[in-house]
């Protein structure tokens, strides 16, 4: 597990769509890389707490996400649903270096 | 920077209505301090009467308690009343001599109940009924006298004595006119109404002025113009409301009966604002609630310095609190006068309804005895539908237009707890009361965000308003009149289209920005809404933009519920052949396709495959000439047919051919909500034309076209739109109402309810009775349609657009 505390590089930040995402796929699942309108970027698993929706696949609004199952509204940047669902999705630290985007999985917060 | 300082004066529904909104919109922009004369928190003052009744406690109808102050920084100065504004200052001041500064003050001082000027009006035991201390008197009294009279046969007084009675008082009930709730019902329907309350108990004198009201050191009796006296141990006034005015007026601020406000809430004095029933609006005073609900919103926005609100006035409707009384009244409800009116009368079952009609619009209603159909009615004249289509079933209920679905048990307050209401969630009865009642919910968006009733297909929503009226015993009306496209604006959908239009805004952050949107990029709701209503405007311009659509039209297939995606291939008009059919099985095969079915819009479904399959699918259906079936989209789905007159024998015409026509034609379109076609070959109607958006069935001399039928949630027949004779007419008839449907229904509105709202009768003027309008509308689609017809899939499938696809990224 050494390997993983490490920052992993995913890839540019064009890769991704502006209010969009695209998936890292690791053994353990998905993790969900967010682009926000405003080019932050946010990490997430790729599981709505609600029904195991894959959240990638939403609609991102502000720093928000919306599942594209059953539309819980999920806080990217504390993975957290919004009120007065009740829920969370592991956060992961994400960091843009040298037009690189880097990603840490063994720290979900 | 420095908070401006608020001073709400009035510590009641509307002020604190105002102030939860501003607080949602600019939680930061004021410093709060709250003043009000009673000596509690914010309560609901529409619920005294069950609390008087004995329905409810005092505590049941607390809507915002200490801590709520609190936590949001306010200061709250209960029992303190403010008996001076200096303006030239900035500052109020109290009874006890506080003073405090503003930047802004916001009156909501509310209303006295008029005391009529007769002698022996100031005696102990004569109250009016407007707050807590009313009802403590009023408890009080029930328990050490016996005889009540109540002065005033309006919703209030009726509502008083039901109370007083139920505590075990004899309560008379005098009235002015010969008609009970004059101002909210006809005579007939107050007949009915004063025999109900007359067997459960109650006398009444109609017709009858109060002279003077007797008694030395306590009340003991009323005596009538006419000489006559009654005894009574307790008289309660309730023959009207006053609008608060003396402590505007003793400050210089212009009233005339209430304080005078402009749509925004403004009074004479630019720093100062005044909502609820203290206020006077375009000549109108207030006595319900949900114009005062209205006015906190428009309020809010202007003190948050949004400036775009308006506030013009409320349509609203009335039921009476009175538990076993069923009584329902909107709108222009005397008629008279130019007016037509619908009646429907049952004495036996004491029921008794009136629509009031003017040009085929609702107008105005009355419903006694059954008011299951209230909110429909109410949604009806708000929306200005034309009835004619329905006109001579209006009166026997929603349940009886042809929807075989869920009209049948629309009765809210007959439920049993566990009955479910909401199919789509599971949610029942009870957690609906609950949560209106402990999350002391108000509207039909407050239900559906905390149960997630009606949230879903919506089906529900009429269910769900109806219980959500029978828990409050609500006399507001139940959802807003002008309905906002979603939470981050207040604009309608019409509203916006129009912008759209005049203000010639070609992209979505444009639209935003000339409509002040108060999100910075929208949400989940208004973004899809947003590209469709651009796309429709500017159909050979506008470029679409993909991160604003649900993922099943990004992606080109539908999602499901453990994320991979179903294909569904077009096959024209349900014809396919073995060269087709080979390369399907050949795909699935070669994909290991878990799952293929047959659809009910006769083509063939391929579930379960992986995101980064999706475009070496198309792929190698395209190969074989397959293209997207749109089975994902809000668009045009599928065109089933019958065989026809090819091989059947009652076949009239070849419905087969019209229905792969009709599917060459509008296949691409992108529409406000899913659009499904059927052809029949003959009125046997085997392709079921007369449950989809656009049927069309075959008859010897031609064509029959049905419109606005939906066999989903709630089954809906089609509408007779008219007979045609030539096939190139049923494209243009259909092509046109493609495009009116494109241009004017909502986003997310199927046709069916779009034919709901806007009326039968509206459509065939604009379709059938006017060439001219549907040749220009049967161009616009065309034209429309040049961009449209694109094969999705074929351009996904390129080896440069995968990527979209495929992970950023694999690790481990």
């Amino acid at each position: 597990m050494n390997v993983m505390s490490d920052w992993i590089e995913i890839g540019r930040i064009e890769d991704i769509p502006r209010q969009g995402a695209r998936v890292v796929a690791t053994p353990a699942g998905n993790v969900a890389i967010f682009r926000t309108l405003n080019d932050e970027i946010f990490a997430v698993r790729d599981l709505c707490p609600h029904k195991g929706g894959p959240l990638s696949q939403g609609i991102v609004c502000g720093k928000r996400v919306a599942c594209p199952l059953h539309n819980w509204v999920i806080d990217l940047a504390s993975g957290d649903a919004a009120p007065p669902d009740e829920g969370r999705t592991a956060c992961f630290p994400v960091k843009l270096e040298n037009e690189r985007l880097w990603l840490q999985l063994d720290r979900p917060e | 920077m420095k908070k401006q300082r608020l001073i709400v004066i009035g510590n009641g529904m509307a002020g604190i209505r105002t102030v939860e909104e501003l607080l949602k919109i600019a939680p930061d922009a004021y410093d709060v301090t709250v003043f009000g004369a009673e000596p509690h928190c914010n309560y609901n003052r529409i619920l005294l009467s069950p609390v008087l009744a004995g329905e409810k406690t005092l505590n049941d109808i607390i809507l915002n308690d200490d801590d709520w102050y609190a936590s949001n920084g306010i200061t709250l100065h209960k029992g303190r009343k403010v008996v001076a504004i200096d303006r030239r200052r900035r500052l109020v001041r109290t009874e006890d001599g506080l003073e405090a500064g503003y930047d802004r003050l916001l009156l909501a001082t509310g209303s006295m109940p008029f005391m009529l000027p007769v002698p022996g009006r100031d005696l102990p035991g004569v109250i009016g009924f407007r707050d807590i201390r009313d009802v403590e008197l009023m408890l009080e009294a029930s328990q050490k006298y016996r005889h009540a009279i109540v002065i005033g046969g309006g919703l209030l007084g009726l509502e008083a004595a039901n109370g007083l009675k139920k505590r075990g008082m004899a309560v008379t009930v005098v009235h002015l006119l010969d008609t009970l709730m004059e101002r909210q019902l006809d005579k007939p329907a107050a007949d009915l109404l004063k025999r109900a309350l007359e067997d459960s108990g109650l006398d009444f004198r109609m017709e009858a002025q109060t002279k003077a009201i007797l008694g030395h050191d306590r009340v003991t009796g009323v005596r009538f113009k006419d000489g006559s006296e009654t005894p009574a141990d307790l008289v309660v006034m309730a023959v009207g409301i006053r609008p608060n005015v003396d402590l505007a007026k003793s400050a210089g601020i212009h009233c005339e009966r209430g304080i005078l406000v402009n749509d925004t809430l403004q009074t004479f004095d630019p720093r100062i604002y005044a909502v609820g029933e203290c206020v006077q609006h375009r000549k109108q005073l207030f006595g319900l609630v949900a114009p005062l609900f209205e006015q906190a919103k428009v309020c809010a926005n202007h003190l948050a310095e949004y400036g775009i609100a308006r506030y013009e006035g409320s349509v609203t409707s009335t039921k009476l609190k009175v538990t076993g009384i069923d009584l329902f009244s909107a709108g222009e409800f005397q008629g008279g006068n130019g007016y037509e009116e619908l009646l429907f009368q049952d004495p036996a079952r004491g029921i008794y309804k009136k629509l009031v009609v003017e040009s085929n619009r609702i107008k105005g209603a009355v419903l006694y005895g059954d008011t299951g159909d209230g909110a429909w009615y109410f949604q009806l004249m708000r929306d200005g539908t034309d009835i004619s289509a329905f006109r001579e079933n209006v009166l026997f209920g929603q349940a009886h237009l042809g929807d075989a679905g869920h009209g049948a048990d629309n009765r809210a307050a007959l439920m049993p707890d566990t009955a479910e209401v909401c199919g789509c969630n599971g949610v029942c009865k009870k957690t609906i009361v609950d949560a209106i009642v402990q999350k002391k919910l108000f509207t039909l968006d407050d239900v559906r965000t905390h149960t997630k009733a009606s949230a879903s297909c919506g089906s529900c929503t009429g269910l769900v308003e109806q219980i959500l009226q029978s828990t409050l015993g609500s006399d507001y009306s139940v959802s807003p009149a002008k309905k906002p496209l979603c939470k981050c604006t207040d604009h309608t959908h019409e509203e916006v289209r129009e912008a759209i239009r005049a203000e010639n805004l070609k992209t979505i952050p444009e639209v935003m920005r000339f409509l002040d949107w108060k999100t910075v990029d929208g949400c989940h709701s208004c973004r899809p809404a947003l590209n469709y209503y651009l796309l429709c405007q500017w159909p050979n311009e506008y470029r679409d933009d993909p991160q604003s659509r649900f993922i099943n039209e990004r992606a080109h297939a539908n999602i499901q519920k453990d994320g991979t995606y179903s294909v569904v291939p077009r096959i024209w008009g349900g014809v396919t052949n073995p060269k087709e059919l080979r390369a399907i099985a050949d795909v699935a095969e070669k994909f290991e396709i878990p799952t293929v079915k047959i659809t009910g819009g006769q083509r063939i479904d391929l579930l379960g495959v992986p995101k980064q399959q999706l475009p070496a699918v198309w792929a190698e259906l395209g190969k074989h000439g397959l293209v997207s079936g749109h089975a994902y989209g809000k668009s045009l789905r599928t065109v089933k047919t019958c065989v026809g007159k090819e091989w059947c024998r009652f076949g009239t015409q070849d419905s087969t051919k019209m229905g792969i026509d009709l599917e060459k034609m509008t296949w691409g379109s992108w529409t406000p909500a899913k659009v499904k076609m059927a052809v029949s070959g003959c009125p046997r109607n085997c392709a079921e034309a007369t449950i989809k958006d656009f049927g069309v069935v075959a008859v010897d001399s031609g064509w029959e076209l049905h419109v606005g039928g939906n066999g989903g949630v709630k089954v809906r027949a089609t509408d007779f739109l008219c007979k045609v004779d030539t096939e190139e007419e049923v494209k243009e008839y259909c092509g046109a109402y493609m495009q009116l449907y494109r241009e004017e229904a909502r986003y997310l509105e199927r046709t069916a309810h779009w034919i709901e709202r806007v009326g039968l009768a509206y459509v065939q003027e604009r379709i059938v009775s006017n060439p001219e309008s549907r040749r220009a509308l049967y161009e616009r689609f065309l034209e429309s349609q040049k961009s449209a017809q694109i094969d999705p899939w074929a351009v996904l499938a390129k080896e440069s657009e995968r990527q979209h696809f495929e992970p950023l990224r694999k690790v481990g």
